[in-house]
């Protein structure tokens, strides 16, 4: 597939302090791309780059080959949905939706058949006449998502489109965002902090954090070979424990037996990246394995479909996370960790791995 | 015993003011706009509708007429220049804005007598713009300006200048940025989002600010006596002419009544709504 938006070495600067910095992303046609990243890591500034709303210090963005440098946001093919969502108070929800009609002068045919059109595919039937105020949360955000494509963009930009919605209907609109990306065809860049929403969105995502892009691919390539620990920690729950390592074995101090490591690895310090479900926890009388490690269960939490333990072994506090149907000894009793080794992801233990 | 409702008591005294000093000597004006005129001031007692009458005469009209006009422009050109000034103020930092709103009202400070006294030296045959435009060569002999009725408009919207951009900056204030992001995000060009989305959100202050300007206008002596002379006569003028020089009550409470109806057809003009969206 070939790129249709190519962002290279895009950087912004906001009095002095790098907002976005060098950063270099191809999104392809037609992909669902999520940007993920904490407040502030920089992803609304990229995103308003892209729709034209900020000015690139250095770098620059190509759209189906085109330099979008001088394009104004009014003449970009790129579309929004804004924060809080950001419709017109003044105008009625039929007005607000064929907006970008009106701004490129359409003629009233067409705005009534695609209003008709848009208001069918966003479920709003009826609801036309009403103002963005007297609608719910949800209405409003298939308002704001109906008004942003009826110009059919190349592009879709969308900034936090769930983060005002309750957690229920944030579900439900998380498969209504796929399902409409789905129908129109459209590719669509959705920023967001929540990882969750990202992981089951994306068919590529990307993770930001300080101005930059830490690394971007599916879903699954991101959680399962991250390649930073900012990355590793900020997906999913992790065990992130310094290691060194020395002739097929990882040691996390000098009176702890290492773990055992048989794979080709440069003497050095190392993240050792460990999932919470990857570690198998046992009785303490059970038959002794490679990597296994005795030690005591701290703290159970129950989540429902599964359970969070936090074990002490060998001078290091593991989660571990197992499913509600393995059954689960008392908070304080003697236990036994194993770490097979194929599950073990060894990262350059950055500095700004503050997870 | 009976409770007296919050709302009275809230709404009492402000309703007993205006009762008193504004409700009763409007009814006293009323009523002195229907008695015959005495020979020597005072009135004869005798009921009539000939002050009404009089007012139809020529001069009188023109005087209605030009207090209208003149009104009419104070309250445009006060709407051209303030619109884009408190547009620009509304978009300002947050830290910036009060700082310039002080400058901006600081005319409305200043005494009207002596802001008029200003424009009469400013605008007189040997004043100093008359000089620096002979010395510039932009005239050969002094220009004719004070004691016209350019000279009152200029008067007028520098008086009520503050009084038209407070509300519009009030009203511009509050418009969302990202509502105009969203605007030319959609394909909007500067005009199509002022049209679109500014100018409609911006309707109560500009409402309030036609008032607020039209109406005083309207009403002013002082400006026009000063820096329109006798040829520039208002309405306002007229009336203060007929209560104190003229000393026919009769007639001036007739044209205070008139010029208050006018007003009132202003105000219930500005109350209307905006005009409703252009499509669908």
């Amino acid at each position: 597939m070939k790129a249709l938006l190519s962002i290279q070495s895009l950087t912004k600067r906001f009095d002095g302090r790098e907002a976005v910095s060098g950063v270099d992303l191809d999104i392809l046609t037609g992909e669902y791309f999520c940007l993920l990243g904490p407040s502030g890591c920089g992803k609304t500034t990229l995103m308003r780059m892209v729709a034209g709303f900020e000015t690139p210090d250095s770098g620059r963005m190509l759209l189906e080959g085109a330099d979008l440098g001088a394009v104004p946001p009014q003449r970009r093919p790129v579309n929004m949905v804004f924060q809080q969502y950001a419709l017109f108070p003044h105008l009625t929800v039929g007005e607000n939706i064929v907006f970008g009609l009106v701004m490129r002068r359409a003629a009233p045919a067409t705005r009534k058949r695609e209003l008709a059109r848009l208001l069918a595919l966003t479920d709003l039937e009826g609801l036309e006449a009403r103002y963005p105020r007297q609608l719910s949360g949800g209405q409003q955000q298939r308002v704001a998502l109906a008004r942003a494509i009826i110009n059919q963009p190349a592009l879709l930009l969308l900034d936090e489109p769930l983060a005002a919605l309750d957690k229920h209907l944030r579900g439900q609109m998380q498969a209504e965002l796929k399902r409409l990306q789905q129908e129109t065809g459209i590719t669509f860049i959705h920023v967001t902090h929540d990882q969750q929403e990202a992981l089951s969105l994306s068919d590529r995502m990307g993770v930001m954090y300080q101005g930059r892009l830490l690394q971007a691919g599916t879903p699954a390539a991101l959680y399962e070979q991250p390649q930073h620990p900012f990355v590793a920690s900020f997906l999913g729950e992790s065990n992130l424990v310094p290691v060194r390592a020395s002739a097929g074995a990882l040691f996390f101090s000098d009176d702890v037996p290492p773990l055992r490591y048989p794979y080709d690895q440069a003497e050095a310090r190392w993240l050792c990246l460990i999932r919470p479900e990857h570690i198998i926890l046992t009785a303490p009388d059970s038959v002794p394995a490679d990597n296994t490690y005795t030690g005591n269960l701290l703290q159970v939490r129950y989540l429902g479909a599964t359970r969070a333990c936090e074990v002490e072994a060998g001078g290091v506090r593991w989660q571990v996370i197992l499913p509600t149907t393995q059954p689960v000894p008392s908070p304080g009793e003697q236990v036994q960790i194993t770490i097979p080794a194929a599950v073990i992801t060894l990262l350059p233990p950055g500095d700004e791995a503050d997870s | 015993m009976k409770r007296i409702p919050e709302s009275w008591l809230i709404l009492g005294p402000g309703a007993l003011y205006l009762g008193v000093f504004f409700l009763i000597p409007m009814l006293i004006v009323a009523g002195y706009s229907l008695l015959e005129p005495g020979p020597y001031g005072g009135t004869t007692g005798g009921f009539t509708w000939d002050n009404y009458r009089a007012l139809a005469q020529p001069d009188y009209l023109l005087i209605v007429w030009r207090s209208i006009r003149l009104a009419g422009w104070t309250t445009v050109l006060c709407l051209l220049i303030a619109y884009p000034v408190a547009w620009t103020l509304s978009r300002l930092p947050a830290g910036h804005q009060a700082g310039w709103i002080f400058v901006l009202t600081l005319p409305a400070w200043l005494n009207l007598l002596i802001k008029n006294y200003a424009w009469l030296i400013l605008l007189r045959k040997e004043g100093p713009l008359n000089t620096w435009l002979q010395a510039a060569g932009i005239t050969q002999a002094p220009v004719e300006m004070l004691f016209t009725e350019g000279a009152v408009i200029l008067g007028l919207v520098h008086t009520y200048l503050p009084f038209m951009i407070l509300p519009l900056y009030v009203a511009l204030e509050r418009i969302d940025g990202r509502l105009i992001e969203a605007a030319r995000d959609l394909g909007g060009n500067g005009w199509q989002v002022f049209w679109r989305v500014i100018l409609p959100q911006s309707h109560a202050g500009l409402r309030a600010g036609l008032t607020l300007v039209m109406v005083p206008a309207l009403g002013s002596f002082l400006t026009p006596d000063l820096l329109g002379g006798a040829g520039a006569m208002m309405i306002g003028s007229l009336i203060q002419e007929q209560f104190f020089v003229a000393r026919n009550w009769p007639l001036g409470a007739a044209l205070a009544m008139t010029c208050m109806a006018l007003i009132a057809g202003t105000l219930r003009f500005s109350r209307r709504d905006g005009p409703s969206d252009l499509w669908q």
